[in-house]
């Protein structure tokens, strides 16, 4: 089995990296994959558009536009005290932040960048990231657990049934991608969507966005919720528990919280990007071409900041819902609605 | 996963970090299980438990079987230890030592792990006492995939490459469709019948 990157890079290196260097290459790439999106979400949307939608200008001052508020917002963490509260639960208050950001890591493996492009070519690709983004829930858990505080348990307990409850609508709005591509690998999903043909017009493949809307339209709510962003925000609702399971910390594993966050949907939108957007596909261009591992990321880069764009603008305008109406939402209306997909897409699957 | 695994054991040098990496995961789950049952402190219980878990899934990835390694950490750390946390901390949450935790039934518990270890050491040594993993576990499982002859030599061979995920799934919607759905009905009157007993009025 050859390797992504060599196949990638050896024509232009004329070498053959060894298996260490390959390795060092994927963690680098995946650093700048985890990171890059991450930091222009948090500047264009949380920064700018959020600012915008309030009839205010947002940073003005680090760097051109703010551009580089970022650099001094992490600046200004990375310097503070490192607070452990005295009755914590040490080591489990230490990893919390770890183990949410090691799911996010995780969940960047299954997606594809380009037909060679990848970090891990999984066969069970959408599988294992809904497997390893239910890892995070563990991470809150102990969060809220170590922390020895009311408020963080408050939230941590609020969190982890959120995210247990919405986990099961984004599962199932996947499936019927999955029933419809034919396979779980999700590069083989961006090629079923690159080859496909709407009603013998295949010009611009067939995005799933088409005939999965309903899964979509799920799947973003899913995330949403499984981000704890507003409108889904109940476990670090600010009136009433400070910052809910984040109460207690400071500093780096603040900013560890911080980063995992906008990493987490960073790497969320490039999953629905790739599920129903055509991942890095663009119309009237062969998926075979070269040219893919080099514009491919560029054009994923574009989807997840369309797919991001939809989340923070949910985010910034509606308020937060109630705990009970937030399950009656994922039990009673998301779940139903997605087992329905689930069987059309199936039924119109055997049919055509 | 299984490319990195096909990747390791193709030249006889890597093979070395194979093995160490396999003695590493299986010490770290071994001691993490001994923890489990020998912490006074039931959250601590509950992590540890994790780290056992997510060395099983290691294990399965060594063995090739990506699928079951996935399910493990779906099933078993997303889902089980998950709702295992959620009840501890709901009805407790204490932090420090739990001197509940510690029973006097020590003695039975060490009997019935000791009896049930060596009922499945036996049937697992008698059962594939000689079986030897192949060199390449991508091609563990042979899978007839339907060949569309429309597209090109690339994807051709993409859709060729058999998986054994793809041969999980016939197996389970051809041969076994009957437990399959027998489990399904199990599990769902398991479910009806706890929502009916929580909300009796």
């Amino acid at each position: 089995m050859i390797s992504s990157l060599s196949t990638v890079l050896s024509p232009v290196l004329a070498v053959e990296i060894p298996y260490w260097g390959q390795t060092s290459l994927r963690v680098l790439g995946g650093l700048v994959a985890i990171l890059l999106p991450a930091g222009g979400l948090v500047y264009v949307y949380l920064f700018k558009m959020m600012s915008f939608m309030q009839s205010r200008l947002g940073p003005m001052e680090a760097g051109p536009y703010g551009s580089l508020q970022l650099l001094a917002e992490v600046g200004k963490f990375l310097q503070k005290e490192d607070i452990v509260p005295a009755k914590a639960d040490r080591l489990v208050f230490l990893g919390a932040p770890f183990v949410v950001l090691i799911s996010t890591f995780l969940l960047l493996l299954a997606v594809p960048f380009g037909p060679d492009a990848w970090f891990v070519d999984l066969d069970t690709g959408v599988y294992f990231a809904m497997a390893v983004s239910s890892v995070s829930v563990i991470g809150i858990l102990m969060a809220g657990w170590g922390s020895s505080s009311k408020y963080s348990l408050l939230g941590g307990i609020r969190a982890a049934g959120q995210l247990v409850a919405y986990e099961l609508p984004m599962i199932l709005a996947v499936l019927g991608v999955v029933i419809q591509a034919g396979t779980l690998n999700m590069n083989e999903i961006v090629f079923a969507q690159a080859n496909g043909e709407i009603f013998g017009f295949g010009g611009i493949g067939n995005p799933y966005i088409l005939t999965q809307f309903v899964g979509f339209a799920v799947f973003l709510i899913a995330i949403q919720a499984e981000l704890t962003q507003p409108p889904f925000d109940m476990p670090v609702a600010e009136s009433e528990l400070v910052a809910g399971y984040m109460t207690e910390y400071s500093g780096l594993r603040f900013l560890l919280f911080f980063i995992g966050e906008f990493a987490t949907a960073g790497v969320f939108s490039a999953i629905a990007a790739v599920l129903f957007l055509g991942g890095w596909y663009v119309p009237f261009l062969e998926p075979e071409h070269n040219l893919y591992n080099v514009l491919g990321p560029l054009v994923l880069m574009a989807k997840i900041f369309g797919v991001a764009g939809l989340i923070f603008w949910f985010r910034f305008t509606y308020p937060r819902f109630r705990e009970d109406q937030l399950q009656r939402l994922a039990w009673k209306f998301l779940i139903p609605i997605a087992l329905v997909n689930i069987v059309i897409t199936g039924v119109l699957k055997v049919v055509f | 996963m299984i490319s990195l695994i096909a990747q390791i054991t193709t030249g006889d040098d890597l093979l070395v970090a194979q093995n160490i990496f396999w003695w590493f995961f299986a010490l770290v789950t071994v001691l993490a299980g001994i923890k489990v049952v020998t912490t006074d402190n039931i959250v601590h219980a509950a992590l540890y438990l994790v780290i056992v878990l997510a060395g099983v899934a290691v294990q399965f990835v060594f063995l090739g079987s990506e699928f079951a390694a996935v399910t493990q950490v779906l099933v078993y750390i997303g889902a089980i230890v998950v709702l295992l946390l959620f009840g501890i901390m709901l009805t407790r949450g204490s932090l420090g030592d739990d001197q509940l935790v510690d029973t006097e039934r020590r003695g039975m518990g060490a009997l019935v792990a000791l009896l049930l270890f060596g009922l499945m050491a036996f049937s697992l040594v008698d059962g594939f006492e000689d079986v030897v993993l192949p060199e390449d576990t991508r091609n563990l499982i042979e899978v007839e995939v339907p060949i569309d002859t429309d597209i090109d030599d690339d994807e051709f061979i993409r859709t060729q490459r058999g998986s054994d995920t793809a041969a999980i799934g016939d197996t389970i919607f051809e041969s076994y469709i009957v437990p399959f759905e027998a489990v399904s009905v199990l599990l769902l009157a398991a479910l009806i019948g706890a929502v009916v007993i929580a909300r009796k009025e």
